[in-house]
C-alpha cells in the first residue's frame, strides 16, 4: 500500500494540524497553512481530521498510485489530473492502481492538500506528523518529498476495485462534495483584532492600516507573509523585550513594513504587534498568492470566536455525513 | 471604531495587577513589565510552572518569555477567554518572585574562541577597545541565566553580559553554523542549528544543544544557569559526542 513520487513539486511536505505544546522549547507549531482545507481533505475520505496530508505548492509533484485507493484534494486548484483526465477538487476520488496524478495548471490558490483513505503510515515527532524543515524533523524524515520516495498508507478494508465502475476507467469521483465558498469568500478582506502595541502607532499610520491595501511580497513563505505598503510608524521609538507571538500576528518591522506570521513562525518575537489576523481568516490568507493585495478589516473578538465555533460545528456535521455516504457506497 | 480603547482584561495599577492582554483570538499574554529583569523572569517561570500543575481545559500551549507568560488556547471551548484570564490572574496571585522555582541547574558549556570558530571576535574586540582574549575572558566571567528559549528550537537567551561587551546586532542576518555563540546588546545566546542570524559570533561550542532524536530534543531550559569556559581548537575537535 503506497504511492511513489515520480517527480517532486516545488515544496511538498507532510503536515497535520500542527505541533502544539512545545513552544517553550522554541519549537514552532508548523502544520498546514490552510488548516481548514487539510481537515476537509481528511474528512472527505473518511479519516480523522488530524491525519497527515501532503501540502503541495505549484508546480506540484507527479505521483504514481501503486494500489487502488481513495484520495481527496482540497485547498488551491492546480487542476489535478489522473492519467491526464481532470479530477474534481473538494470531492473524494477513487483512483486505479498504476495511474499517475499530476497538477498541470495553476487555476487559483497557493497550496493544496492531498489526503488518502486510511492516512499515511508515518511516525509522529513530538506528537505531530508535521514537517519542521528548520528542525529537520517530523513528517517524511524532516524533509520535502523527493523523487523516488514511496509513501506507505495505513491498511484499510475497502475493496476499491468494486467502486471503479468500468474496467477501463482510471478513477471514479464519488458523488459528494463540500461547499467551502463561505470560508474563502471576499478573499482579499482579512479580519483583524488589535495587537498590544496598536495604540502606539501614529494616528496617520492607524488610518493607513485599515484604509490602504497591502501587497503580498514574493519573498513570503510558510514562516511569514512580507507585506508591501506605505510605511507605518510608531508615535515614538519603542524597545520591546521578546515575548510569544502566534500564527496571524502582524508585526511592524523597523523599516515600517508589516509581516504576518504564518504556520512556521518563530515562537517569540520582539517587534511591535500591531494586529492579529483572526483565526477564521487564516485559511483564505494562506491561499492568497504573491502580488495579491489584502485589506485589513477590524473584527470584534466575539465575532472572531463565533466564526470559529460555527466552523467547528460545520466540520463535525461534515464528518458525520461523509462517514454515512462512505458506508452507503461501500455496503 | 476606536481601537485605542481596546479592552484590557486586567490592567496594572501601580503594579497592583499585571496586564493581561489578547494575542489574537486564540492566545492571552500576562505581562509583568517590559524589561530584562531576573526577578520578573523568576516570577514568569513560577507562573508558567503553576499553570502546568493546575491544568485547564482548552489550553494548547504555554510559553514563558523575559517578563511574560502566554497561553495559546482553543477559543471554541466555552468561555475560554474569560476562563484563561482568570486562570492567569490566579497563577499570578499564587506565585511570587521568590517562589521555589529557582531550582535551575547550572550547566557548564565549553566554547572555542579561536579565530576559525569566531568570525566576529576581532570586530567585537575592535569596537569595544578590548583584545580578543579579553572579550573571551569577560564572556566566561559571568554565570548567566536563561531568560527564555525562542527564535530557534532550543536557542537560549542568556543575560546579562558585562556592559563592556555591549554591541548591537548586525543590520543584516548572515549564515551561522550550529554551535555558534553570539552576543547582542546585553544578551548572549547559542545557535543550536545552522541558521541565518544577526548576533556577533565570538565562539563555537562543540556541544549539540538540539537533537531531534533525543527526549527531550533540547538541552537547555528557561531558568537554568549557564557558565561558559574556553577550550582550545584541539579540545573542540576532539570533543566526544555524548553516548
Amino acid at each position: 500500500m503506497a504511492f511513489s513520487i515520480i517527480k517532486p513539486g516545488l515544496l511538498d511536505t507532510i503536515q497535520d494540524l500542527g505541533r502544539n505544546g512545545f513552544g517553550n522549547w522554541g519549537i514552532p507549531p508548523g502544520g498546514a497553512m490552510d488548516g481548514y482545507a487539510a481537515q476537509v481533505a481528511n474528512l472527505l475520505v473518511g479519516n480523522n481530521q488530524c491525519e497527515a496530508v501532503i501540502e503541495i505548492h505549484f508546480p506540484g509533484p507527479q505521483i504514481l498510485f501503486e494500489q487502488n485507493t481513495m484520495i481527496a484534494i482540497t485547498g488551491a486548484d492546480f487542476s489535478p489530473t489522473v492519467n491526464d483526465e481532470v479530477i474534481p477538487c473538494w470531492q473524494p476520488v477513487v483512483v486505479r492502481k498504476n495511474t499517475v496524478l499530476h497538477f498541470p495548471t495553476l487555476v487559483q490558490g497557493s497550496r493544496c492538500y492531498l489526503s488518502v483513505h486510511g492516512g499515511y503510515c508515518l511516525k509522529k515527532w513530538l506528537n505531530s506528523y508535521s514537517t519542521s524543515l528548520k528542525a529537520g524533523a517530523g513528517g517524511w524524515n524532516g524533509m520535502p518529498l523527493k523523487k523516488g520516495d514511496e509513501l506507505p498508507f495505513n491498511e484499510n478494508t475497502i475493496y476499491f476495485a468494486g467502486l471503479l465502475k468500468k474496467d477501463e476507467s482510471n478513477f471514479e469521483a464519488l458523488p459528494w462534495r463540500v461547499n467551502m465558498e463561505k470560508v474563502y469568500q471576499f478573499p482579499h478582506e482579512i479580519g483583524v483584532t488589535p495587537g498590544h502595541e496598536w495604540p502606539l502607532l501614529s494616528e496617520a499610520s492607524q488610518s493607513a492600516f485599515v484604509e490602504n491595501n497591502f501587497l503580498i511580497h514574493p519573498s513570503s513563505d510558510r514562516m511569514g507573509y512580507q507585506l508591501n505598503g506605505s510605511p507605518l510608524s510608531l508615535q515614538r521609538p519603542l524597545e520591546l523585550v521578546s515575548s510569544a507571538v502566534s500564527f496571524g500576528t502582524i508585526q511592524l518591522l523597523p523599516d515600517g513594513q508589516l509581516i504576518v506570521l504564518m504556520a512556521d513562525h518563530q515562537t517569540t518575537g520582539g517587534y511591535p504587534r500591531i494586529a492579529h489576523v483572526i483565526t477564521a481568516h487564516l485559511p483564505k490568507l494562506a491561499q492568497l498568492r504573491p502580488s495579491d493585495t489584502i485589506q485589513f478589516k477590524w473584527t470584534g473578538m466575539e465575532e472572531a470566536e463565533q466564526l470559529l465555533i460555527g466552523r467547528k460545528k460545520e466540520l463535525h456535521i461534515l464528518q458525520r455525513s461523509c462517514l454515512d455516504h462512505l458506508n452507503e457506497v461501500v455496503c | 471604531m476606536n481601537r485605542n480603547r481596546q479592552k484590557l482584561y486586567f490592567v496594572a495599577v501601580n503594579g497592583a495587577l499585571p496586564s493581561i492582554y489578547p494575542l489574537g483570538d486564540s492566545a492571552l499574554t500576562l505581562d509583568l513589565g517590559n524589561c530584562i529583569d531576573e526577578q520578573l523572569n523568576t516570577r514568569a517561570v513560577a507562573i508558567y510552572d503553576w499553570l502546568g500543575t493546575h491544568p485547564l481545559d482548552g489550553v494548547i500551549d504555554r510559553i514563558v518569555a523575559y517578563s511574560s507568560v502566554s497561553v495559546l488556547y482553543d477559543p471554541t471551548h466555552a468561555d475560554r477567554r474569560t476562563a484563561i484570564s482568570a486562570w492567569l490572574l490566579e497563577a499570578w496571585q499564587q506565585t511570587s518572585a521568590a517562589s521555589p522555582c529557582d531550582d535551575g541547574r547550572e550547566i557548564r558549556i565549553p566554547v572555542c574562541y579561536e579565530k576559525e570558530y569566531a568570525p566576529d571576535l576581532e570586530a567585537v574586540a575592535r569596537q569595544t577597545g578590548l583584545s580578543p582574549e579579553q572579550v573571551a575572558d569577560i564572556h566566561c566571567s559571568v554565570t548567566y541565566r536563561i531568560y527564555m528559549i525562542g527564535f530557534l528550537p532550543g536557542f537560549p537567551y542568556l543575560g546579562k553580559i558585562d556592559p563592556r561587551l555591549g554591541i548591537p546586532r548586525k543590520t543584516r542576518p548572515v549564515p551561522v553554523v550550529a554551535g555558534g555563540v553570539g552576543i547582542a546588546g546585553l544578551q548572549t545566546g547559542i545557535y543550536p542549528l545552522n541558521s541565518p542570524g544577526g548576533w556577533q559570533i565570538i565562539g563555537r561550542t562543540p556541544l549539540q544543544l538540539f537533537d531531534r532524536a533525543a527526549d527531550p530534543p533540547v538541552v537547555l531550559h528557561t531558568g537554568d544557569r549557564v557558565r561558559f569556559y574556553p577550550v582550545s581548537t584541539n579540545e573542540f575537535l576532539g570533543w566526544a559526542p555524548p553516548i
